[in-house]
């Protein structure tokens, strides 16, 4: 136990030693949480779109100023040819061209029907389907408000009835992105640097040489490790709470839950990712090396967490792959107990889940380290 | 017997390492491993160290086993690697008392042993390890590998790199830690050094050629050097190469070590022959035989 402790205390010293470090260590995820949660909006705005209005009537207009009025879109010069409007689409001075046919007014007076054709700049696919969205969404409306105005015209006539569909977002009622990406966005960075701080540690020691000291003294492997690892874990919470501080104070991220069984949850979750840097440090020779591998896991951990593309449209297989991902079930977890105020039994699955990862991965890890050659 | 190699070899994939060493070192010997890089010299501690495990043969430290009781090793002996290899970043003092820590003693409790060398950093016990100069750094590595009162001291090449004052200095401080009754093996690239040891063994390409004291190395050397020097010495060299009767030729210091393989050897046919070829200020005498002329001659 002496001996831990005096392990602990020596990285201690050697992290609060290191300056520069300890600085990127606090101000980048700080910085980053900022940024990032500022940046990473679902949100498209300013949507450059094109009319070719062929029609030239009252109906015509409305709905171009029916775009006009939102502020997602710019409605930009109209065109009389599809062709010209083509061009500035390629040009890349337009993303949507709607094409208002001759008929529009007629069709919609005469069979209460009229069609009008929307081309969508689809190079990013995400943004075209948001944009897509938000066309059938004032399109709708402006239908709406053609069949009120028909109503009125013809009052005794029957008109269809609708369905009206009045959806009520629970636990972000207002589709702030924010309170949506913000522990997301914590949850990457806690799991970032306590993935490269302790992969990183124990194969510099191998760099430098020491580790050969270390090796010949009677020092036991489950003290070397936890001596070594444990800085990092306190770390990891020390980010945490900087990160919990920030999403309540800047961003005002709701916190329904118990914040004690956050720190519950993340103190296993970080057993999880000190074991698994562990491992890769065992692994390697140099610092570089065990960067690049930290990078590449890091990678398909954050795009397959389900933070930036739902996982539920991914492909069956891809799923399954993000049942192995540890970010997955923490960005779950927090959103669940931050946003939507689950208790401990709601967030057992996820937690035994993280626990039974951590025991496999520090296992494997312990297993792999080996003192001689 | 404190230190016992049977037959030992260890390859790297298909670089044979050592090859079939064995050796043994008496309790409060000092014993000396010399030969040039590359020789096996450090594969070799680090078998003795417990860090690597031989292919084929068996070696005991103090009588413990290097692969079963790799843990009462660890416990007794003091290693000290070629690289410098303690934290550059902690000072001194921290570096001292952490590897006292880890191996259940304090400064206080062993300072007696290190206390000569002790003092000499002293003076800079607040400085960072890494902030040291080379001779300075061997001193503070030499306490960490001695803070815990080890009976058998392993050091891999402590003097690469240092001065030849701080080497000298160095030496004297292993001659007071053998008289304390500790074991010492040492490596060194330098033939000066041999002649330090009680006993050495002359390694090469993985393979032990000799061991023995060395003094008994040179008396039992039976070949007669001599010493040749004159104005041109490049010329000296080749002409020496050319000359019917050589056995080996090769420079040494300020000097031109020449062994003939003429039992009747006559340095007068030598000096004529020298004068034939316009070299002038010959001196051509029998020389002293050291270590390395052994070993070139192995």
């Amino acid at each position: 136990m002496k001996t831990i402790l005096f392990i602990i205390q020596k990285e201690f010293k050697q992290i609060f030693r290191d300056k520069s470090m300890l600085q990127l260590i606090f101000i980048l995820p700080i910085l980053q949480l900022l940024i990032l949660s500022n940046a990473a909006t679902f949100d498209v705005k300013n949507i450059a779109i094109t009319f070719v209005d062929n029609n030239q009537s009252r109906e015509s207009r409305e709905l171009i100023s029916a775009f006009d009025a939102s502020t997602y879109f710019n409605v930009t010069e109209s065109y009389f040819s599809e062709n010209k409007a083509i061009e500035e689409m390629q040009k890349g001075k337009t993303d949507i061209i709607v094409n208002i046919p001759v008929n529009f007014n007629r069709n919609l007076q005469k069979d209460k029907k009229g069609s009008i054709s929307v081309n969508i700049n689809a190079i990013d696919a995400a943004t075209a389907g948001v944009e897509n969205v938000y066309v059938t969404q004032i399109v709708s409306a402006y239908n709406k408000n053609i069949q009120i105005q028909s109503k009125y015209i013809s009052e005794n006539k029957e008109v269809e009835q609708n369905i009206m569909v009045i959806p009520s977002f629970w636990y972000n009622n207002t589709l702030n992105y924010k309170t949506f990406m913000v522990p997301g966005i914590l949850v990457l960075l806690v799991t970032m640097l306590t993935l490269f701080l302790s992969s990183m540690n124990i194969v510099r020691e191998k760099e430098l040489g020491t580790l050969e000291q270390i090796n010949v003294t009677p020092i036991k492997k489950y003290q070397f490790i936890i001596g070594k690892l444990f800085p990092f874990w306190v770390l990891g919470l020390v980010i945490l709470t900087v990160g919990l501080i920030i999403s309540k104070v800047v961003f005002n991220v709701p916190m329904l839950g118990n914040i004690l069984l956050v720190y519950g949850f993340t103190s296993i979750y970080l057993l999880l990712i000190l074991g698994f840097g562990l491992f890769i440090s065992n692994h390697t020779e140099t610092q570089q090396q065990a960067m690049f591998i930290a990078w590449f896991f890091m990678v398909i951990f954050i795009l397959m967490s389900g933070l930036f593309t739902p996982i539920e449209s991914m492909p069956k297989w891809a799923q399954n792959i993000t049942l192995l991902n540890p970010i997955r079930y923490f960005v779950e977890f927090i959103r669940m107990v931050l946003l939507k105020g689950s208790g401990f039994v709601e967030v057992l699955n996820n937690l035994l889940i993280v626990f039974g990862f951590a025991v496999v991965v520090n296992g494997l890890a312990v297993w792999s380290y080996k003192k001689t050659n | 017997m404190s230190i016992s190699v049977q037959n030992i070899s260890k390859s790297y994939k298909s670089i044979q390492a050592i090859d079939d060493v064995s050796f043994e070192v008496n309790e409060g010997e000092l014993f000396g491993l010399i030969g040039p890089d590359g020789a096996g010299k450090t594969t070799i501690f680090r078998i003795l160290t417990t860090l690597l495990l031989a292919n084929e043969g068996n070696a005991k430290v103090l009588e413990f086993d290097v692969k079963q009781d790799y843990k009462a090793i660890r416990n007794s002996v003091g290693y000290m690697p070629g690289k410098f290899s303690l934290y550059q970043d902690l000072t001194v003092e921290e570096n001292l008392t952490f590897f006292a820590t880890i191996f259940g003693t304090t400064i206080e409790e062993n300072y007696d042993l290190i206390e000569d060398i002790y003092v000499q950093i002293e003076p800079f016990k607040k400085r960072r390890a890494g902030a040291l100069s080379g001779g300075m750094k061997q001193k503070l590595a030499l306490c960490c590998a001695l803070i815990h009162a080890p009976k058998v001291l392993f050091l891999d090449e402590p003097t690469t790199g240092v001065d030849p004052v701080s080497r000298k200095e160095f030496w004297q401080m292993l001659k007071r830690l053998q008289q304390k009754g500790i074991t010492i093996l040492v490596s060194t690239p330098y033939m000066d050094e041999a002649s330090l040891c009680d006993r050495i063994a002359l390694i090469q390409k993985g393979k032990i050629l000799k061991i023995d004291s060395p003094s008994n190395i040179i008396s039992k050397y039976d070949k007669v050097i001599y010493d040749i020097q004159s104005k041109n010495t490049h010329g000296l060299i080749h002409d020496l190469k050319n000359y019917s009767s050589h056995y080996s030729v090769y420079a040494f210091g300020e000097f031109i070590h020449y062994i003939d393989t003429n039992q009747n050897f006559n340095p007068n046919d030598l000096q004529d022959y020298l004068q034939q070829k316009n070299h002038t200020q010959i001196i051509i005498k029998p020389a002293q035989t050291t270590i390395e002329d052994v070993f070139m001659d192995l």
